[in-house]
Formats: structure tokens, C-alpha cells, sequence
């Protein structure tokens, strides 16, 4: 288990106060200025070496990813764009690094804007977030205060500035590009790729959108070095993770853990255990509500981090690991899933569009038993013509739902058919 | 949509109107229309929770924007209210992580209790219901948002007791009804035991 001094966020649970005076007390904003002294370069090779990977869900190497940013500027400004619009269900770690420890992100926000020579951070917090925004806003007025940002801030002629923006309910704006267009006061909806976002990006400048977590994690990794955070976790899966374990166990919670921890440790040490203990366990989604579910049978032993879940066709995602035990109508729990993407698509592309809507009809009759056994494929043929087939990735989000129910729980569909069938005859 | 009455003319209070120019300072030059949700969300309090026609057009002017423009933005996010809500207004989370954990007891409770359903105002005009995608307070599930407040770690009897405290005029606390330390496990802590919650920082 993570030693506690090897953990990120000390007030993950607002046991301390949240304030700038707390937060100095937990080592933030500690040296900020001679961080920013070694040079942008510097941050991004040790961004690199950490071998941090976006928290966001796609895990997309952190330091890479900031190296795609102009060094030089052709006459546009750049910018920061911090992803808070917290979202995908199973998911509410960034909600805690917001309202216990704002500072740890604004820090991120100066440190990483300056890495990627940007002149100001747009952070754009989902607009339910309305508590979390307030604490937030008061954070920022307090760093400006203090000189921390903004003007020569932190005392190293350095200019940034940070501003919060709230949406206002919409799922598909966490997807970088939809929260762009969000930004810039239109609709979410994702545009094309290429151009990416560091070519062109909020209000057609160069731009690096980057997850809470990602951001928030960037100080503490500088000031430790970047060895230190490289040997948590396992190679190319490196460093803490905050995990979010909600559903059928005892004790739901958020909690910082080593990467490639094994799912059953997790939710054994720190969740109280599966309801009914791990025996009663039914399937697990690991990574918010966006990447397969795996039966109890992988569970047993799969290790929390990136290329682990993959192996086992699954996904990291955000760490958001949703409990079902026996008791779960799994068929229901993925049909609940279907309809938030119906709910949340954009309608930009039609394979989502018109995909969404009818995986969540054909599986609510599919709940009750109400269906054809070929129907089982036809849906999985649908599922996997949505995946691969729009802008953005809440296609494919729609559809590995419904595809890991029918990779692993196929037999629990037909029997209900087949049950159904019976009770009509 | 029902018929709605709506008002003729909208226009921010003063100190609204205060509010507005700090948010549109926010954004870069000739870039006034980023403010166009912080600005709805500004006459939307003003309003009683919900904006009204004028208040569109009014924003569209403001930020010089087409007004069908406001109108679009105004119906693509599910917290902008084109219609009177109650003054209560409920969100009553229903997707996997709250479903679990028994939102659809939560769900019931508001059935029998007040009478409304999915998109429904009491006719006191006091709670209205809107049922709601992933609030992102999972490990705090059920949960439900009333106005700016989450209310977690719900079941049918807590709920009740904090609807009839609203309907009592009182304010109940908000955050978890357990009495939890937010988002840690109810049980005790598994980390963060030392207490200082400062590490050495070398």
C-alpha cells in the first residue's frame, strides 16, 4: 500500500482547511519559484521522465502532450484549458482536489502555463460544481492576492492569469474540443481533428487542455523529482492515482493509491469490501461508466493501471471503479448506461445520434426479456458500427458498454429471453 | 413546452449588471460571447431560477450576438430553465452509481410525498423535479441536488426529513446526511492517518 507521505493530496477529504494558509501547511506553493527558474524545458522533461499519463481517462502521455505547444510565438496567445467538467459517471475526484485543495491546481496551472509558454488557464468546471466554483473562485482571489498569480506572479516576471468558467449541464463538453467550443459561448460539440488543439485551439490560438488531476499532480512531481513519482506504479503506468469506488460495497469512497494496485486489494483495504464480501461480488466497471465491465473472474486478479485493464479488453478510464454485486440486474445497470449516452450525444454525428437511442431501446426490452435472440447480435453489430464512426470518442463510449455486456454476460440475455419466451407461450 | 408567461422586458439589477462586466472581463477582447453561459446563469438567479425570453435577448445584446444564437446555447445545457421552476428544485440523480445505491427509492419518496414526477412542479409552485445524468458525487451516492446543494448518502427516510425541512422554510445542511467526512470511507480512515495531512516536503 502507498506510504502516506507518498501521497499527492493530504486533504483529499477537507479534514484541513482548504485555504492558502492550509494549503502552504501541505507544502503547496513551496519553491514554486525556483520550479519556474529551471525553464519551461526543464518542466516538460521532467513531466516526461515522471512518465505521467492524463488522468482524464485516455492516458495520454502528460510531458508529450506539452511538448506539442509552440516554443515560439507567432503573434497568437496560448492557452491553458483545464478540464473540471467532471462528468463521467463513477467519476467525482476532481470535485475533491477542487473544494480541499484548490491551491494544488492553481499551482499546476502556473507551473504547467509556463511550461507551455501560455499566457493565461481557463478552467472550466462543470456548472452542477456550484459549491466546489465558489471555493475555487476564492482560491483564485486569494493566490492573486498573495502575487501568486497573475502580474510577476510568484516573483518571476512570469505573467499568467487564471479564470474559472462554469458550464451548465452537459456531458459532452469534457471532451476537449466540445469544451472549446463551450468556452467560446456556443454549443458543446466536438469539432474535427486535425486541426488539434495545440495547433489551433480556444478562440483558433494554441491551446493544451488538460485534466484536474493531471495538472494538480505537476508541482508535487517537480518538487519531489521526477524518479521519485516514475518508481510508484509499474513501468509506463507510473505514480499515484486518486480512484473513486462507489456501488455495492461497504464503504464508498475516494481514495490516492500506487497505479497497478490489484482491484481486489483496492476495494478490500479501502472500501470495506463488496457488499456481501468479495464471494457476492457480480462484475465491476473500472474505470467510470465509459469502458467495459469485466466479470468477477478478471476482477480476482487484474491490476489497476493502464495497460493491465487493457489487457483484459477494459480500460483505466478515470479510475472510477463502479461495484456490482450479485443483486445487480446487470442487463438494467448497462440499459441505465445506454441512456445517459442517448441522453448526453451531441446529435452531431448520426451513428451516435440515432446509435445511442436505439441501443437503449433494444436493450430495454432486452431488460424484461422482451426480444429475439439474434437480436443480441444485431445490437452488437450496431454497437460496433457507432464505435470508430464519429468525431468523438462518446461514440465509442456509447458502445463498449453494450459490447462488454455481451462479451461477458451474453448467456444472463439469452436465458431472459428465453425465460420471456416461456412465460408468453 | 406549456405556455409560459413570459415578461416583457428583462434587465439586470445593478448589481448584476456589476457581475456581468466582471464576467466578460474575463474573456479577451471581441471574445464577449464566452461569457454567454455565465451570463444566463447570472439572470436565471435574478429570475427565480429560470430565463425568461427577454433575458435571452437582453444577453444577445449585451455580448452582441444573433439572438437565435443565445436561444441555441440556452436550450443545449439541462441547468438553463426556459420555464418556472419551484422554488426547490430538485435533481434527482439517475444513472448506474446512484441507481445502485437506491435513487429509485429517492425517486418514490418525491412521487408520494409531492405528487410530481420527471419535468413536474408542485402546484404550490414550491419543489419541481428534474431527473438528472450523473452528478458526479458517485462515492457519495444516492445523491440529489437541490438548488446549488448536493444532498449525499441518501435513503427514503433522510430525504424526507430534508424535504420537510425545506418545506418548513428551514435550510438543512447539505453534503452528506450520514454525518461522513465527505468523500472518505464511512467506516474509517484507510489513509491519511498522521493527521498533519502535510508531508515533508524535501
Amino acid at each position: 500500500m502507498l506510504r502516506d507521505q507518498d501521497r499527492i493530496f493530504t486533504n483529499l477529504y477537507g479534514i484541513h482547511p482548504w485555504n492558502l494558509e492550509g494549503a502552504r501547511k501541505r507544502g503547496v506553493w513551496n519553491g514554486t519559484r525556483d520550479l519556474i527558474a529551471k525553464g519551461p524545458d526543464w518542466i516538460v522533461d521532467q513531466v516526461k521522465e515522471s512518465g505521467l499519463r492524463g488522468r482524464g481517462g485516455a492516458g495520454f502521455p502528460t510531458g508529450l502532450k506539452w511538448s506539442f505547444m509552440p516554443k515560439e510565438s507567432d503573434g497568437r496567445p496560448s492557452y491553458l484549458v483545464v478540464n473540471a467538467d467532471e462528468s463521467e459517471p463513477g467519476t467525482c475526484k476532481d470535485r475533491d482536489i477542487m473544494r480541499h485543495d484548490p491551491h494544488r491546481l492553481l499551482e499546476g496551472c502556473l507551473v504547467a502555463g509556463f511550461a507551455m509558454r501560455t499566457q493565461a488557464t481557463y478552467i472550466y468546471i462543470r456548472g452542477e460544481f456550484v459549491n466546489e466554483a465558489r471555493v475555487l473562485e476564492a482560491a483564485i482571489k486569494e493566490a492573486y492576492a498573495a502575487g501568486l498569480i497573475g502580474r510577476d506572479a510568484c516573483g518571476t516576471g512570469y505573467d499568467h492569469d487564471i479564470y474559472l468558467h462554469r458550464g451548465a449541464g452537459a456531458y459532452i463538453c469534457g471532451e476537449e474540443t466540445a469544451l472549446l467550443e463551450s468556452l467560446e459561448g456556443k454549443k458543446g460539440q466536438p469539432r474535427l481533428k486535425p486541426p488539434f488543439p495545440a495547433a489551433v485551439g480556444l478562440y483558433g490560438c494554441p491551446s493544451t487542455v488538460n485534466n484536474v488531476e493531471t495538472i494538480a499532480v505537476a508541482p508535487e512531481i517537480l518538487r519531489r523529482g521526477a524518479p521519485w513519482f516514475a518508481g510508484l506504479g509499474r513501468e509506463n503506468n507510473a505514480g499515484t492515482k486518486v480512484f473513486c469506488i462507489s456501488g455495492h460495497v461497504n464503504a464508498p469512497c475516494n481514495v490516492e493509491e500506487e497505479m497497478g494496485i490489484p482491484l481486489k486489494e483496492l476495494i478490500e483495504k479501502h472500501a470495506g469490501g463488496v457488499r456481501g464480501g468479495w464471494d457476492n461480488l457480480l462484475a465491476i466497471i473500472p474505470g467510470g461508466s465509459s469502458v467495459p465491465v469485466l466479470p468477477k473472474t478478471i476482477c480476482d486478479t487484474v491490476l489497476m493501471d493502464f495497460d493491465s485493464l487493457r489487457e483484459v479488453r477494459s480500460g483505466l478510464g478515470t479510475a472510477a471503479v463502479i461495484v456490482m454485486d450479485k443483486s445487480t440486474d446487470i442487463v438494467e445497470a448497462i440499459c441505465n448506461l445506454s441512456h445517459f449516452y442517448m441522453h448526453e450525444s451531441c446529435g452531431q454525428c448520426t451513428p451516435c445520434r440515432e446509435g445511442t437511442g436505439w441501443m437503449w431501446r433494444v436493450l430495454t426490452r432486452m431488460v424484461q426479456g422482451r426480444a429475439d435472440i439474434e437480436e443480441i447480435d444485431t445490437l452488437l453489430d450496431v454497437a460496433n458500427q457507432v464505435e470508430g464512426h464519429t468525431i468523438c470518442a462518446l461514440g465509442d463510449a456509447a458502445a463498449w458498454p453494450v459490447q462488454g455486456l455481451i462479451r461477458h454476460f451474453r448467456p444472463e440475455i439469452e436465458q431472459r429471453i428465453l425465460d420471456y419466451k416461456q412465460r408468453a407461450a | 413546452m406549456t405556455e409560459t408567461t413570459q415578461a416583457a422586458a428583462f434587465a439586470f439589477t445593478p448589481e448584476n449588471m456589476e457581475r456581468a462586466k466582471q464576467l466578460i472581463a474575463r474573456y479577451p477582447e471581441g471574445r464577449q460571447a464566452s461569457a454567454v453561459l455565465p451570463l444566463l446563469d447570472v439572470a436565471q438567479r435574478q429570475n427565480d431560477n429560470w430565463v425568461p425570453d427577454a433575458a435571452i435577448r437582453y444577453i444577445a445584446d449585451m455580448l452582441d450576438m444573433p439572438y437565435i444564437r443565445v436561444m441555441e446555447v440556452a436550450t443545449f445545457y439541462t441547468m438553463i430553465n426556459l420555464e418556472p421552476v419551484g422554488q426547490f428544485h430538485l435533481q434527482l440523480c439517475r444513472t448506474t452509481p446512484c441507481w445502485l445505491r437506491g435513487c429509485g427509492d429517492l425517486r418514490q419518496v418525491i412521487k408520494d410525498k409531492l405528487g410530481i414526477g420527471h419535468g413536474e412542479t408542485t402546484a404550490d409552485g414550491k419543489f419541481s423535479m428534474l431527473e438528472v445524468e450523473c452528478l458526479g458525487a458517485c462515492v457519495n451516492a444516492p445523491v440529489v441536488q437541490i438548488n446549488d446543494d448536493f444532498y449525499e448518502d441518501l435513503d427514503s427516510a433522510s430525504f424526507e426529513k430534508v424535504l420537510d425541512a425545506l418545506a418548513a422554510g428551514e435550510r438543512p445542511a447539505h453534503g452528506s446526511v450520514t454525518g461522513r467526512q465527505t468523500s472518505a470511507p464511512a467506516t474509517g480512515l484507510t489513509t491519511l492517518t498522521d493527521g498533519a495531512g502535510a508531508p515533508d516536503v524535501a
